[in-house]
């Protein structure tokens, strides 16, 4: 019998399976597909102080291999998601789920940690400052590592619960990023987001996306990702949470040998919407296949 | 919703870059006309969401129009393939509020859900009025098979190659009790300034997901935001923010 579990910052996982943000909404409506209480956690949609509607539409663009969008945060807002969305979730699952979290600046940021740490459904806080759909906000946060580790130290004033800071892979240097938000006190490294794209399209000679640009995500991005993963964990010592382009149990093994802890599985969720369940329950005849016996035990095992 | 496997039956050529697909597989939760199905094919990423132009007996009827690479593979594939679907998904639209003379207004591929939607209108005794609006007569498709349900069907062509020249608003009859369309959305603008009863507006908007994920396709309502692929793609006429 393997062992799927895993521990992320002291709280157990039966699997390492986390739909990522912004592709399983707040979870309760995937539960009219499946018993989503076999997922390790999910990461709930990026949640802002204010209510958002997000970028015009279109915002969705096909690519090969992946899918570009461009949604930029909609969501009720921090007050709505406490109220409605969460005791919505409240009767289809019963673990610890991620609070995703975005702003505009340090003190929405602190806004939103504060009152989400009072949630008792909630396990971690994974703050996103990596989302390439909004202007002067966002990934600002995410491509400078004196940035990162000022709303990284601001969150961890507010919060007990353990926090993950979700970097964007559009920077020069992913590592000293990363390791500022090490040292700002950050309990884990959500990586990567997606990769800013964009597609035009040839009937009309004009981007296919109403903001012109979106993130790309798909299989596509997985070598990106699993790189980034591989050299962050070889400079910090926190968890880090692997995402980009995993659809299989395969990938998550991969991105687990590269130095992931647990792993997000995100536009997979939208095309497929099984997509997890499916790698959950393949997980022990892959692990068997490769003869792992535990999958805790492989995390950074391509490291030397 | 529900994912299940389909086996292709048929696959023809109806009208100029329009096919018409006929599969068998679980029908079992397309459960109202105006609803659309999430279909898989190998060799692209994202789904193509395709409206359900009727329910059979063993499956559904698909119509569509090659607009791109995705569509134009579609319309290679042969008999017996077998595709992965997400059915049932949108609201569909209702048949409560449509009164005895429902009026139904479709533009190009906004045509097939007006299909069922008249079947199911006709099955309640309602006497239907079709408009069925095209670029050209060469487009033109399921005028008779309308009819054969018992509709009074009218025809536009733009360039009036086919019954009445111009658009589908230049063919309004007098009276009508109540409004249900489905195409391009400047036609759809043109049905809501110039019709005059209360009625239901079915939405095409990009998506990935098709089932209420990813939030790629919302849209503003004057009772908030909706998405076209979960909430929509049919909305009240009154909730309608252009």
């Amino acid at each position: 019998m393997v062992n799927t579990q895993v521990n992320l910052c002291g709280i157990p996982l039966d699997n390492p399976v986390i739909p990522a943000s912004g592709t399983f909404g707040y979870g309760y409506e995937f539960a009219t597909w499946y018993d989503i209480n076999l997922l390790g956690t999910f990461s709930f949609k990026g949640t802002t102080q204010e209510p958002r509607f997000g970028n015009p539409t279109p915002r969705i663009a096909e690519c090969k291999a992946g899918m570009i969008n461009a949604v930029g945060l909609q969501n009720p807002g921090v007050q709505n998601v406490i109220e409605e969305e969460l005791p919505k979730l409240k009767p289809h699952f019963s673990k610890p789920v991620m609070a995703n979290v975005s702003g505009f600046s340090i003190e929405e940021y602190i806004h939103c940690c504060q009152l989400l740490d009072q949630e008792e459904q909630i396990g971690w806080l994974e703050v996103n400052i990596s989302c390439p759909n909004v202007h002067g906000g966002g990934m600002s946060f995410g491509t400078s590592p004196r940035a990162a580790f000022d709303v990284t130290k601001a969150v961890k004033t507010v919060t007990k619960k353990p926090v993950f800071i979700k970097l964007t892979p559009n920077v020069t240097d992913i590592v000293s990023i990363a390791k500022a938000c090490e040292d700002g006190g950050a309990d884990g490294i959500s990586l990567i987001n997606t990769l800013l794209g964009m597609r035009i399209d040839l009937k009309t000679k004009k981007p296919v996306i109403a903001n012109k640009m979106g993130g790309f995500s798909g299989s596509a991005i997985f070598p990106v990702a699993l790189r980034m993963v591989y050299q962050v964990y070889e400079s910090v010592s926190i968890p880090i949470i692997g995402i980009g382009g995993v659809s299989t149990a395969e990938d998550v093994i991969e991105m687990m040998l590269a130095g992931a802890t647990a792993v997000q599985v995100g536009a997979a969720n939208l095309i497929n919407p099984y997509a997890c369940k499916e790698i959950i329950e393949t997980l022990p005849q892959t692990m068997d296949q490769y003869r792992i016996q535990s999958l805790q035990e492989i995390i950074g095992g391509a490291h030397t | 919703m529900k994912q299940s496997m389909f086996t292709l039956e048929t696959n023809e050529k109806i009208a100029k870059n329009t096919y018409r697909m006929a599969l068998t597989g679980d029908n079992g939760d397309c459960t109202a006309p105006g609803q659309f199905v999430n279909i898989r094919l190998n060799g692209f990423y994202l789904r193509r969401p395709i409206s359900v132009c009727e329910r059979t007996e063993n499956g559904i009827v698909l119509i569509y129009k090659t607009v791109g690479s995705g569509t134009e593979y579609m319309a290679t594939l042969e008999r017996g393939t077998e595709l992965d679907l997400l059915t049932g998904l949108g609201n569909g639209y209702t048949t409560q509020q449509s009164g005895e003379s429902p009026l139904l207004i479709g533009g190009g591929v906004g045509v097939p859900p007006l299909y069922d939607l008249t079947k199911l209108l006709v099955s309640e005794g309602k006497s239907v009025t079709a408009i069925l609006g095209f670029c050209t007569g060469e487009e033109v498709f399921y005028a008779d098979a309308f009819s054969a349900l018992g509709a009074n069907v009218i025809i536009t062509t733009e360039d009036g190659s086919r019954g009445i020249r111009g658009y589908v608003t230049h063919a309004l009859p007098p009276a009508y009790s109540y409004v249900y369309t489905c195409g391009p959305e400047p036609m759809l603008k043109a049905v809501y300034a110039a019709t005059t009863t209360s009625g239901q507006f079915s939405f095409e908007e990009r998506m990935a997901c098709g089932f209420g994920a990813c939030m790629g396709c919302s849209c503003k309502t004057k009772y908030g935001n909706k998405r076209i692929c979960k909430d929509g793609p049919v909305l009240e006429k009154e909730e309608i923010l252009w």
